[in-house]
Order: structure tokens, then sequence, then C-alpha cells
């Protein structure tokens, strides 16, 4: 195949497209520009997007002995990912931008660029297991298994879509790295959201949202509690920083229990008022074996890391429903719920959807 | 490989790379006052005159530089220094639209960080200046201004300036005038002396020289503050240990290129003309950018429509053509063209354009792949296009 390898600088893409080599596919690297101004992303080693980012894809490609060239995909990343994470805080919500990104960008405007280009798929570092069945399962290193964010995509995607890494832990990519000879293999991973340089999710959405001072609720008594200055920075879940005029009269730790954008409102009350054991969610995408007719039972996760649990899962037209088999805490809306059932060969992906607010 | 981007870097030539070798192998600094030190020094000294009589300079004209950038650097900055120094008023620089980033960023420096005020000559659509533009210009500003700068030819689309008219104008005021020549040296006939301008920059590089080594033709009245600092070798307007072996390679190829250039011009344009025809017959919506006579022999420069230049760029790669999208990269991403810009062209059609660029190895063979790949590759680069804009 002509694959077109998407390497961010790290060492998860440098040796995805060196194994896309060895597999005998016809390769050229591409890194994503996706910042309008490369100084203003994150400098250093944990980001992506750097000018460093961009030489050490370069360089790993001259090593694997690949075509290599930037595509500038900035405009397209600030609509889909960067403005629609705004959008989605400022909603209540909160977005997962690495799987929008890959829904948007990697899957959708580099695949769909690449296959007018005549190539026939593309290639990324991500760990998680998609093989000949077409199945897409968690990576055998369940600690950086990212299926999770993969889950979004359509069968149509994961067509031509290729991950080498699914099978290999990342202890074992390094290592390969280095008897590659790339030099990548030691850089620290990335965290966090590349396109907030500091980490400052909070300070970020302020800067583009302003401030709008609202109050906070007590779910319990109904009183306001405090002040915000902007609903759009908290998170359901979320217990630090909440910063209430007095304490609660039950004594307890407050949580965030919602966010009312109409009413500028967070709502926030006891630990157990976070149960949550029944889920709706939109979009729905159904890979993992054809569309269920009927409820089935599977496994659940709700955020990105986060815990799995049995559930009873049943999808009604543009609408998934979760039966959660014993409460969770910290379901977002915005975050996906996605579905997998167990399988000693990794388990296996069967669809995903957007939770509901 | 089809190598169609010799205004990128040509080949060095033969006799240039056996005079490099030759001359590498030598001992010797031109500044030390021993034998070896002499033996370098008049390999140095021929050399300059060798650069001079092939320009029409005098010898103690011919300043050597580690190439384009840092001449073009010594002239925009030096000179304005120099002139500022002299008369504080002195603080406008006068630049074309359409010069190459070694000049364009050099006057956006001074703008920032020295004070100076810049004043911009537009160019018409296809590129060229008109010399009444720049006689307004200092009609109206002519005593504040420290120098006027524009290219002796476009490095993107090829376009040919009225030089020796600008520069006219530019002494009727007694103003400096800068020409980059970069890419007009062996390509057309260049004069210094006849030309009338104060300073012209020559680099190896672009006319089968060496990469790192040029000159610097500075008038001998006129004035310029040093950017690098030292040993003053150069009429103590530039220091640095001189590049023996490479002023040497340079010398070679700037003498071979100028000798060779009615001969040269004659062949690549024909060439030149015959991968234009091809190209607007395999894709017959295709844009000609540039003056269509008034032009670099070796330059063409098309807009695709509907297609981006760097899909056009991979494609044609992958099968072997080297081309250009012409303009400048940040961490090599295109930018659309400040020169196509610049001459009306909107950011679509900036953004779809190529220059293939032919030079003394080319043939006909090279122009034969471009034709047999193009249609091909701009098909499939226009169903790409629609994945990249926003929507």
């Amino acid at each position: 195949m002509r694959v077109l390898a998407a390497m961010s600088g790290g060492v998860d893409s440098a040796v995805a497209a060196a194994r896309a080599v060895d597999a005998g596919h016809d390769v050229t690297g591409v890194h994503l520009a996706l910042s309008r101004n490369p100084q203003t992303y994150r400098t250093g080693a944990r980001g992506c997007c750097t000018l460093e980012d961009s030489r050490d894809a370069r360089r790993a490609a001259d090593v694997i002995g690949i075509p290599f060239y930037v595509w500038d995909m900035a405009d397209r990343f600030h609509e889909d990912v960067v403005d629609d994470f705004v959008a989605e805080y400022a909603a209540g919500r909160t977005p997962n931008p690495c799987l929008r990104c890959n829904e948007k960008i990697k899957f959708a405007a580099v695949l769909d660029r690449a296959v007018a280009l005549g190539f026939d798929a593309v290639v990324t570092g991500h760990h998680a297991r998609l093989g000949a069945d077409g199945l897409l399962r968690r990576s055998v290193d369940l600690a950086k298994d990212q299926s999770y964010v993969l889950a979004v995509l359509t069968r149509e995607q994961l067509d031509r879509s290729v991950f080498p890494l699914g099978d290999s832990t990342k202890a074992q990519v390094r290592a390969e790295a280095a008897r590659r000879g790339l030099a990548v293999a030691e850089k620290p991973d990335s965290h966090d959201i590349c396109f907030i340089a500091d980490g400052d999710t909070r300070g970020f959405l302020a800067q583009r949202l302003g401030e709008q001072p609202g109050d906070v609720v007590d779910a319990t008594t109904g009183a306001v509690v405090g002040t915000h200055a902007g609903a759009y920075a908290y998170t359901v879940g979320q217990r630090r920083g909440l910063h209430l005029d007095r304490p609660a009269s039950d004594g307890r730790p407050r949580y965030v229990l919602s966010i009312t954008p109409k009413t500028n409102t967070v709502t926030v009350g006891p630990a157990e008022a976070l149960d949550v054991s029944q889920v709706r969610a939109n979009r729905p995408i159904w890979t993992g074996g054809p569309r269920p007719d009927g409820p089935i039972e599977c496994e659940v996760q709700l955020r990105a890391h986060g815990d799995v649990v049995p559930a009873t899962v049943a999808l009604d037209g543009d609408t998934l429903h979760a039966e959660l088999r014993r409460p969770m805490r910290g379901v977002a809306a915005g975050q996906a719920v996605v579905a997998y059932r167990p399988d000693p060969a990794g388990d296996i992906v069967l669809g995903s959807a957007t939770i509901a607010g | 490989m089809a190598y169609l981007d010799h205004a990128a870097t040509t080949p060095m030539l033969d006799e240039a790379l056996a005079a490099y070798v030759a001359t590498a192998r030598e001992l010797g600094n031109a500044s030390a006052l021993h034998a070896a030190g002499r033996q370098a020094r008049r390999r140095v000294e021929e050399s300059r005159e060798r650069v001079a009589a092939a320009l029409g300079a005098r010898p103690s004209e011919v300043i050597f530089t580690g190439g384009g950038t840092e001449s073009d650097n010594l002239a925009v900055k030096g000179i304005f220094w120099a002139r500022r120094t002299s008369d504080a008023d002195r603080r406008r620089v006068v630049s074309s639209a359409v010069e190459h980033h070694a000049v364009l960023d050099a006057v956006d420096w001074l703008g920032e960080h020295e004070g100076a005020e810049i004043g911009s000559l537009p160019v018409d659509s296809a590129g060229r200046l008109d010399p009444a533009a720049l006689r307004t210009e200092l009609a109206a500003h002519g005593d504040r201004v420290a120098l006027v700068t524009a290219m002796w030819a476009n490095n993107e689309v090829g376009t040919v300036q009225p030089i020796g008219e600008l520069a006219a104008v530019a002494a009727e005021h007694g103003v400096p005038f800068h020409t980059d020549a970069i890419q007009a040296v062996g390509q057309v006939p260049v004069d210094f002396a006849a030309s009338g301008v104060s300073a012209l920059t020559v680099t190896g590089h672009k006319l089968g020289g060496p990469v790192g080594v040029g000159a610097l033709l500075l008038g001998r009245d006129v004035a310029a503050t040093p950017l690098l600092h030292g040993g003053g070798q150069e009429r103590d307007v530039r220091s640095g240990t001189l590049d023996t072996a490479g002023i040497v390679a340079f010398a070679v190829a700037v003498e071979a290129a100028v000798k060779g250039q009615q001969e040269y011009a004659a062949r690549v344009a024909e060439l030149r003309d015959d991968l234009v025809e091809r190209v607007r017959q395999a894709v017959p919506d295709v844009v000609y950018n540039g003056d269509p006579g008034d032009r670099l022999p070796g330059n063409a420069h098309f807009s695709f429509p509907g297609c981006e230049g760097d899909a056009l760029l991979l494609l044609l790669d992958a099968q072997g053509i080297a081309c250009s999208t012409g303009s400048a990269c940040s961490a090599g991403v295109a930018q659309p063209s400040h020169v196509l810009l610049a001459m009306g062209a909107d950011d679509a059609r900036a953004r779809s354009s190529l220059r293939f660029t032919l030079g003394h190895t080319s043939s006909r063979q090279d122009v034969d792949a471009l034709v047999a790949a193009l249609p091909g590759a701009v098909e499939r680069a226009r169903r790409a296009a629609a994945y990249r804009a926003p929507r």
C-alpha cells in the first residue's frame, strides 16, 4: 500500500512509520502544523506542534528513509478542534480535544486529502490494535491504550487506518526506537492539551470567553454559596478551586454536579450526588460488529483513562442508552461513552457516542 | 531525477569544483604575512579581479561575503546606518514589495529596531516596478531617504526589473541604490558600472559556484557600517578569515557564467518556452505568472487553479521531479507568496503556484518528465484541495 505516516515528532509515530516501511508499504511522512504561530504553542519537549517537534519528525523520517513534508492544517485545526473546544466549554460540556482531532483532522481532513492524493491509508502511532478482522482493540499496554480516543472513528475511517504499535508496550517502542537509531527514543511523552501552552485551561478559556460572573448554588439547599468568574471553567466532578463563601451545612466537601449555561449557574453538592447510573449519549458510531437491535451486555468507559464498568447498552436511533451496573462519578457531558466487549486478544471497541448534557 | 529547481541552487560547474578542491588543499591564511599567506592572498586578489572584470566593477569595489543573505543585510543595514550617522534625518528605507526575505526582513528589522521609516514600491500584475513610482516617492521624501533597494530579477516569478532606469532616478536625488542581483548574474547581462547602482549583491551557488560565498559590489564612494566586526579583512566593511577556496571557486563560476551568458540564455530560454507551451497544452487553464518578455531565461512560474502548490509538489516529487512552491517557509509550512500577493493575486492563486527553473544542466528530458507527470498530478491535487481549507 501507499501509506501516509502522520509524524508528530514523538517516539510513537516515528516507530509506527518505521514499522510500516518494514511491512513493505510505500511510506511518506507528514508532520501536521496545527498552530497558526508555532511559537505560541508549548515549547520544549512535552508538547506538540513546536518547531522542535517538526524538526524531530523530519530527522526521524531521514533515519527511516522516507520522504517528509509538513502539512499546514492550522486553519482546520482551529476551527474543528480549538474553536469547538471553547464552544463546548461555553455550552457547559467537557470536550476531549484529542478525540475531536482524530475525528475531524487526522482521520478526516488528513486522511481524505491523502486518499485524494493517491494514498491508501494513514499510519499513526496510536496505542491500539486494528487487525485483519477490522476490529479496534485496546493496546497490550493498558496504561498507554488510546482506543478510547479512536472509538469515534467510523468503519470507513478504520478501513483506511493502520496502527502498527498496538501489540507493543511503550517500553518496547522506546527500546525499538533506540535500536533503530531514532533520536526521539527518550523524548518525554506529551501530556495535556497541545494548544494550551502553559497547561492553564481555565486561563485559556477566560482569555477567549471573558469574565462571566455567576452564582454557585448548593443543590441540597438551593442557596447561593459562592460566585464564579465563568461557568465554563468548571467540570462535573471538580472539587478544587470552588472558592465557596461558606461551608456546606452538612460540613462535607462539595463537588460540581452540573453547569447550566442558560442561567450561568454552577451547581454543587455532596459526592454521592455525582453518582450516575444511566447515561444518555448522542451520535452513536458502531464499528465492533453489526449494530445491535436490542440491549447488549458489555463494558463502558466514560472518559479517557477512566475506569470501566459493566453496563447494558441499547441503541435507539441517534441515541445510545447505557445502564451502568454500579454508579460512576464524574460523568461529564461532551465526553465519549465507549462500549467494549472484553476479549482475551484485547478488549474490542464496539462503539461510541457523545454523552448528552 | 528531473531537477527543475535551479533557482534554489544549481550544480557546481566542473571548473569551479576543480578550482575549489585544488585551492582547499593549499595552506595559508590570506591575512598572514609569510609565503603561505601571500599565496592565499594572491588567490583572493586574483579572484577579486576576475569577479570585478566579469561584473563591470573595480577590484576595490568587490567585498567578499558569506553569501547573498549577508550581502543583502550588509547593504541594507550598513548603508542605512552610515547614512543616518552622517544625517540623522535620513531614516527612510525604500524597497520593492517583491524583494527576497533577505532584503525585506532586513528592512523590517530596521523599522522595528532602528526607527526606520519604510517606503514600499508596488509592482504591476507582471511583477514589474515602475520607475515613475520611485520618482514620486523620492520627490515626496527624497531628503529623508537613506537608501533604495530593488532586486534586479525576481527569484519567484522571474520578472527582470528596469534597474538602469530605477538607479538613474535614485541618482538624480543623490540616494544610494542597492540591487539584489542574485538571480540575474549569468542569466541576463549585468554590469555594475553601466547600471549606475551603488551596491549589488551576487552569490555563488546560483551560478555554478559553491554555497556560502558571495560578494557585495559596493561603490567606492558608498559608505557602509559593518555588520561583522573583527579583523577588517574586506575594506574594513566585512571581517572574517577569507574563504580562499570558496572565493576562488566563486570567481571561476562568475567568470564562466558571465562569459557564457548569451549562449546559455538562448539555449535555456528555448527549453523554457517549450516547457511553458507544453504545460499550457497539458493544463489549459494554467496561469503563467510574471512578465512574459522581460524575465529570466530559466524561469517558468504557474498558478494551477483549484490546486494547492504543496500537494502538486509532493505528487511530482514522488515521480522524481524537483520543483518549488517558490515561497518562504516557516517550519516547512508554505505561506502564500508575498510576491504573488503584491502582483494582485488572491490567496488561493498564490497558494496554487509552482515554480520550475531550468539551469546549465537542464535538458529536454527534464521537460518531458514534467509534462508526462503533470496532468495526473494536477487532477489528483484538485481532488485533494477540498480537504484543508476551513469550511
